[in-house]
């Protein structure tokens, strides 16, 4: 993109001026840098220290003797309210809803999307219209109803009963996602599989799915972040079990008994957010492509 | 029995979606239409299905809490929507001016929205934290008087939290700025700079004006970011000090799962849901419009 930029030339100013505005330039950008790193690093550098080194030294000195003792206790034996094994089985029930989660609501988004813009049917449009409004409700507006809903159905405090309203509220997302994904796929290609006699599944596993594996990317690592990030699903619906790890984190960060352990808390955050900025840093390109495709919308 | 096989075999688009639309009606209409109507009743710890008309919301309305929360919602959506244009339009800018590690920089400013903010806010709270933060690396450099509580004092709470707020989403305006930035037709930016225009003049009052959609859409995006922030406050304040940092969707949480006083907090979701569909209803309508006429 950069590439293809006018370059423009000085105006009439000396070189030295040019200079001297590409160092304000590169400074400013070097300030802005710094203010969205220093939270990552403070995390980083205080969560190597020990607590001597955090008492003595300041926010921003980096650790002197490197220990990854608050590490390993926030794994194994840091105490989240009143059980004392780490974030270990957080990121265990973590785990066990994402990866379900996330499945099962990109392959339901990507029927949708397929359904609705291949096969159009009376009302496909209206149908559409009247999913997409989950994507902009406050959750707050779910919440009582769904905690009633968990409760009568025994799920309340499971992780299905979290998996169950992630792929509810994920799939007006997956479903935007693949519908606007769809619609620019030639009919011809549908309309010659079905003279082939191909049907309805034929045709979206064999020919769709593997056309739309860029799209499927997008929309994994959206759901993935998305899902995995969220504290208000998880805070509300698992006061009985089955807590996520950003809950748990909350909690240990909220527990106090005795004196506060500084480096503890950055720890047990840094591994919190460690699957996430994993995904960022591997995959950023198909992060921000979900960003604007889901933001913009909702 | 061929022509039913048809029939049915016409049905299966409609069949495939119709989990997922089965699943919308109940959970996002029917639920809605329950939190309405538990609104309008006299429900506490659980739902009690009488009719009391509108006396939650005018109970929320006199709630001082309540209050506090809509006017931190106004300050903080204000400034919110404000700083994040400015640096997210400022930074756009800056990074169009060919920079080395353009990629890099970028990959930086758009961190925070990939991570949980209650992942970051345990970093923010000790940043902003009188006695281990910038007050004091500030204060070992010399400067022994200089204070930065906002944290703490129930009057600028409410700021730290647009900081933080600032930090995590002006990334996105700054990448939805860029772009518009970069699709903006070179030929009249050099034309301009024949005619003597400076690169301020041109950014200011050539680029940016044509951007109004772009504009129209971070604000929109932004509003709905402040309306639901949640995590946000969780993480930093926890609402405090007392409730002077309470959002609308933190006050919400607090009636439905702690004082449970599930009228009450109904009546606030119903609010919080209105205020959404106030601010995205005109802009989706004018978005399909647009869609149809192009």
């Amino acid at each position: 993109m950069a590439d293809g930029h006018a370059r423009l030339p000085g105006h009439g100013g000396s070189d030295l001026r040019a200079m001297l505005l590409r160092a304000v330039l590169y400074g400013l950008l070097g300030l802005f840098a710094f203010y969205y790193l220093l939270p990552l690093v403070v995390m980083i550098s205080t969560s190597l220290k020990s607590l001597d080194e955090i008492r003595t030294g300041s926010l921003v000195s980096l650790p002197e003797a490197v220990t990854f003792d608050a590490w390993a206790k926030a794994w194994n034996s840091a105490c989240v309210g009143v059980s004392c094994n780490g974030l270990k089985p957080y990121f265990m029930n973590s785990l066990l809803m994402v990866v379900p989660a996330v499945l099962i609501s990109t392959l339901l988004g990507a029927i949708n999307g397929y359904a609705l813009t291949k096969w159009r049917f009376a009302g496909a449009n209206m149908i559409f219209t009247l999913m997409l409004f989950g994507c902009f409700i406050p959750f707050q507006v779910i919440l009582l109803p769904m905690a009633r809903v968990l409760g009568l159905l025994g799920l309340a405090g499971s992780i299905y009963g979290l998996i169950l309203v992630h792929v509810v509220y994920g799939l007006a997302f997956t479903t935007l996602f693949f519908r606007n994904f769809f619609v620019s796929v030639p009919d011809e290609l549908v309309r010659a599989a079905t003279i082939d006699g191909a049907g309805f599944f034929r045709i979206f596993f064999s020919i769709m799915l593997p056309m739309a594996v860029p799209i499927i990317v997008v929309t994994v690592i959206w759901q993935f972040t998305q899902i995995y990030n969220d504290f208000l699903f998880g805070v509300s619906f698992t006061v009985s079990g089955g807590v996520p790890v950003t809950v748990a984190l909350n909690n240990l960060v909220a527990t106090s008994t005795g004196v506060k352990e500084y480096n503890l808390d950055m720890a047990a955050a840094i591994l919190t957010g460690m699957p996430t900025l994993l995904v960022y840093v591997v995959a950023g390109k198909y992060f921000i492509r979900g960003l604007s495709a889901g933001a913009v919308k909702g | 029995m061929p022509a039913i096989f048809k029939w049915l075999d016409r049905q299966i688009p409609k069949i495939a979606i119709a989990p997922s639309f089965a699943a919308a009606l109940l959970f996002v209409y029917g639920f809605i239409a329950w939190t309405g109507y538990i609104s309008l009743t006299t429900s506490r710890m659980f739902p009690r299905y009488d009719f009391e008309g509108l006396h939650q919301y005018e109970r929320l309305f006199t709630n001082p809490r309540w209050m506090v929360a809509l006017e931190n919602l106004a300050v903080f959506g204000g400034l919110f929507i404000l700083f994040c244009l400015l640096v997210g339009i400022v930074l756009a800018i800056l990074l169009d001016q060919h920079i080395r590690a353009e990629g890099a920089i970028r990959t930086i400013i758009l961190y925070p929205m990939a991570l949980s903010f209650i992942v970051t806010g345990t970093a923010w709270k000790w940043i902003l934290n009188p006695g281990l933060g910038i007050e004091r690396v500030v204060q070992s450099w010399g400067f022994e008087n200089f204070a930065f509580d906002w944290l703490v004092n129930p009057e600028t709470a409410i700021y730290t939290v647009v900081i933080a707020g600032v930090w995590q989403s002006s990334g996105f305006v700054m990448a939805l700025f860029l772009a518009g930035i970069r699709g903006f037709d070179q030929e009249i930016v050099k034309a301009a700079y024949m005619d003597g225009a400076s690169l301020t003049r041109i950014y200011l009052s050539i680029i940016l004006p044509s951007l109004r959609a772009v504009f129209l859409s971070a604000i929109v995006v932004l509003a709905h970011l402040a309306i639901k922030s949640f995590d946000l406050v969780i993480a930093l304040t926890g609402g405090g000090p007392g409730y002077a940092t309470d959002l609308p969707a933190t006050f919400m949480y607090t009636m439905a799962f702690q004082r449970s006083e599930l009228g009450n907090a109904a009546a606030s979701a119903v609010i919080m849901l209105m205020t959404v569909m106030a601010i995205i209803v005109p802009y989706l309508y004018s978005e399909l419009r647009k869609k149809g006429h192009g």
